[in-house]
């Protein structure tokens, strides 16, 4: 039991990185971006293509994919999303950034056909013995990973001139333009970090699983639903559910039956949200907590 | 808008392909053969392997002059992988674009919808990746599956194993799989042969649905089998056991797989030929296969995509098999009813394929092919029959399993 507690702490950690962007690009924006699993995808991707053709290391890597990601994010952003507007702005978010999903599985598809890969490395399947069990380092250095990237990030929403601009126009945008935010840019910005994110969800992610471009159906339920457990808009929410999420279903696929993890995870969903449909974390007023 | 609309253009560009082009069939219209096939989604690698080899066998019949001198041109469309939307499209396949025949989509999960939605229209449903007790056991009389049922796929294992000398013979084994309709009654074949000759430490099934083996195969580790048996459906889930069995630092001595390991180079590449090899999968077919019909295919894949015999997908050669069933069925009745069609496949006929003889029961279940196993040797580098030990194709099975990477 305790060791899928661990296991589920550690991996759980990495899905709420992936599902961080996620919320910050709702929190802010209000736009659901149902393509933040191929995204995850295509960061997976360009580890690989590091790894394998320039021989560059999985972390080390990240050093490039992650402002790859935030390029390809302000650029997405910037073509596609700043033209929604209105009160169906959310609802017409979903079909963009579903198709803009679609655009770029087929593309991965045709550049590494659908073959499935996995990223390695010298460390990947290896483990250390904690009280008689192995733990894979590959889950504790993508916890670290995690825990180092929210940290950043909360660290730049809360102490620092950009973070309090996110706030403010999160708050009251008509506000935040009157005293001389750029909502606009802080929009811009906002959608390149949710993506670059899941550059570094995507390397852990691509060592843990093998993976092709169709993978990212899977994951953008599991995301959805982490962000819907954790409060729509709310990082810390994320994290919650995110390790929530994981560890409960170890938990009970190790006391119980793997059959009813999945399930257990959604039974938890439905109590929270008859009881706050908002999410754990969730504000009416302020999405971002 | 202008943006989501040339995104949504540029999706139904790709989420729908056409089939293979005739070459020079002027005089005669066209035969449609309508397909619904996994392009994305959870089948997606397997869906697009059937995809070439649908293709593959276009293309030889035209250029062998078509069907009774009529080109056939295939109208694909993709399911995502979804029971729902394969109903849709062969739906839209028969009542829209007026398909003349159907083949299958990939998969039990997607056949049984889909054989009954083609069945209301009359048409015959020739598939090759059905096999799973719940097609059949739906007694629909337009379903042929040219693939060998997969309840039986595990009987060569489950002998093989069950007969080793018991110095040799694992003493306990681990049953592990999804709740998908392929994978657990071949599984549960294999549980009830193997019976008490070798000790259950463990029988675990998680759901089809499953992101995270991790813990799953923790528990199978900690319980150290000497045999598992895995009941997967891809890459993935198999890759996902040997790596948490690689950090649990446990080898079993024997591992098989339903599925995953027979998909040739996209199993070696996605874990490493070294980690690949002792690995064993069920199968009815395999690329060296000595079948003159097998081999010609084989030649004509690698001329066009490239590889080894080794590493060609088995998707292919069962969507090849599949065209050659319809084909023998159009040229025996003489022209593209459905119904009679029907008939013939179900007169008891044995149709050569390039997976062997095809001969259907009442239910549509091809019994006259034998169940092989297979296994990676030589670090990873070659794919041999090891089963039936009475077939004179079988070689020696590695055992025990060499550690991890070795």
């Amino acid at each position: 039991m305790v060791h899928a507690l661990i296991d589920g702490v550690l991996t759980g950690s990495v899905y709420a990185l992936m599902a961080t962007g996620l919320t910050l690009i709702f929190g802010v924006m209000d736009i659901i971006n149902v393509a933040q699993g191929i995204f995850v995808i295509l960061g997976a991707y360009l580890s690989y293509t590091l790894q394998v053709h320039f021989g560059i290391d999985l972390f080390a890597g990240l050093l490039i994919t992650i402002p790859i990601m935030f390029v390809v994010g302000i650029v997405i952003e910037r073509i596609f999303l700043s033209r929604l507007k209105g009160p169906e702005k959310t609802a017409m978010s979903i079909l963009v950034t579903y198709a803009i999903s679609l655009v770029i599985e087929g593309l991965l598809n045709e550049i590494f056909t659908v073959n499935n890969v996995q990223l390695n490395a010298s460390y990947v399947n290896k483990s250390f013995p904690l009280f008689g069990i192995y733990f894979p380092y590959i889950y504790l250095f993508g916890f670290v990973l995690a825990v180092v990237l929210l940290g950043s990030l909360y660290y730049m929403l809360y102490r620092t001139r950009f973070g309090a601009s996110i706030r403010a126009s999160l708050a009251d945008q008509a506000a935040a333009a009157l005293v001389g935010i750029d909502v606009k840019k802080v929009s811009t910005i906002c959608f390149g970090i949710g993506i670059a994110v899941t550059a570094a969800g995507g390397m852990i992610f691509g060592a843990t699983n093998a993976f092709n471009a169709s993978t990212s159906y899977d994951l953008i339920s599991r995301l959805l639903t982490i962000i819907v457990l954790g409060g729509m808009g709310s990082l810390a929410g994320a994290l919650v559910a995110g390790i929530l999420m994981v560890t409960l279903e170890d938990l009970v696929g190790v006391l119980w039956s793997p059959i009813w993890s999945t399930m257990s995870f959604f039974i938890v969903l439905v109590i929270v949200l008859s009881f706050r449909p908002q999410g754990l974390f969730g504000k009416q007023s302020a999405r971002v907590a | 808008m202008g943006a989501a609309t040339l995104a949504a253009t540029s999706v139904l560009a790709l989420t729908s392909s056409s089939g293979a082009s005739p070459k020079a069939h002027a005089s005669l219209s066209p035969i449609k053969i309508g397909i619904s096939l996994s392009l994305s989604g959870d089948f997606s690698a397997d869906g697009l392997a059937y995809e070439q080899g649908y293709k593959l066998w276009a293309k030889d019949v035209n250029a062998a002059g078509g069907l009774l001198g009529h080109p056939v041109q295939l109208d694909i469309k993709s399911d995502a992988s979804s029971p729902v939307q394969v109903v849709t499209n062969y739906k839209t396949l028969i009542s829209v674009d007026h398909v003349n025949l159907t083949f299958g989509p990939f998969s039990t999960l997607l056949t049984l919808p889909a054989t009954e939605a083609v069945q209301r229209y009359g048409y015959a449903m020739v598939e090759g990746a059905g096999g799973g007790p719940s097609v059949f056991q739906a007694k629909l009389p337009n379903v042929f599956d040219v693939t060998l049922p997969v309840a039986y796929d595990l009987a060569p294992f489950a002998k093989w194993v069950t007969s080793l000398p018991t110095a040799s013979r694992p003493k306990s084994i681990y049953y592990v799989t999804s709740d998908d309709p392929f994978t657990q009654p071949v599984v549960d074949t294999a549980k009830s042969l193997i019976g008490s000759k070798i000790k259950q430490v463990g029988y675990t099934t998680f759901p089809a649905e499953a992101t995270d083996w991790h813990s799953i195969a923790d528990q199978v580790a900690q319980a150290k089998p000497d045999a598992v048996v895995l009941g997967s459906v891809d890459v993935p889930t198999v890759s996902a056991f040997m790596q948490a069995f690689e950090q649990a630092h446990y080898t079993p001595k024997v591992f098989i797989a339903t599925a995953g390991p027979d998909q040739g180079k996209a199993f070696t590449s996605a874990v490493g030929a070294k980690n690949a090899d002792g690995i064993m999968v069920p199968n009815s077919w395999y690329g060296q296969s000595s079948n003159p019909l097998s081999q010609k295919m084989v030649a004509e894949y690698i001329k066009q995509y490239g590889g080894t015999a080794a590493g060609v997908n088995a998707d292919i050669a069962e969507a090849y098999s599949v065209g050659e069933t319809m084909a023998a069925a159009v040229k025996a009745t003489g022209g593209f009813s459905n119904a009679k069609i029907i008939s013939y496949l179900h007169s008891g006929v044995t149709i050569p394929t390039v997976q062997g003889g095809v001969k259907f029961n009442s239910v549509g279940e091809n019994l006259a092919q034998t169940a092989y196993t297979f296994q990676w040797q030589k670090g990873g580098t070659t794919f041999v029959q090891v089963n039936p030990v009475s077939d004179k194709n079988s070689v020696a099975v590695e055992l025990p399993k060499n550690a991890w990477g070795k």
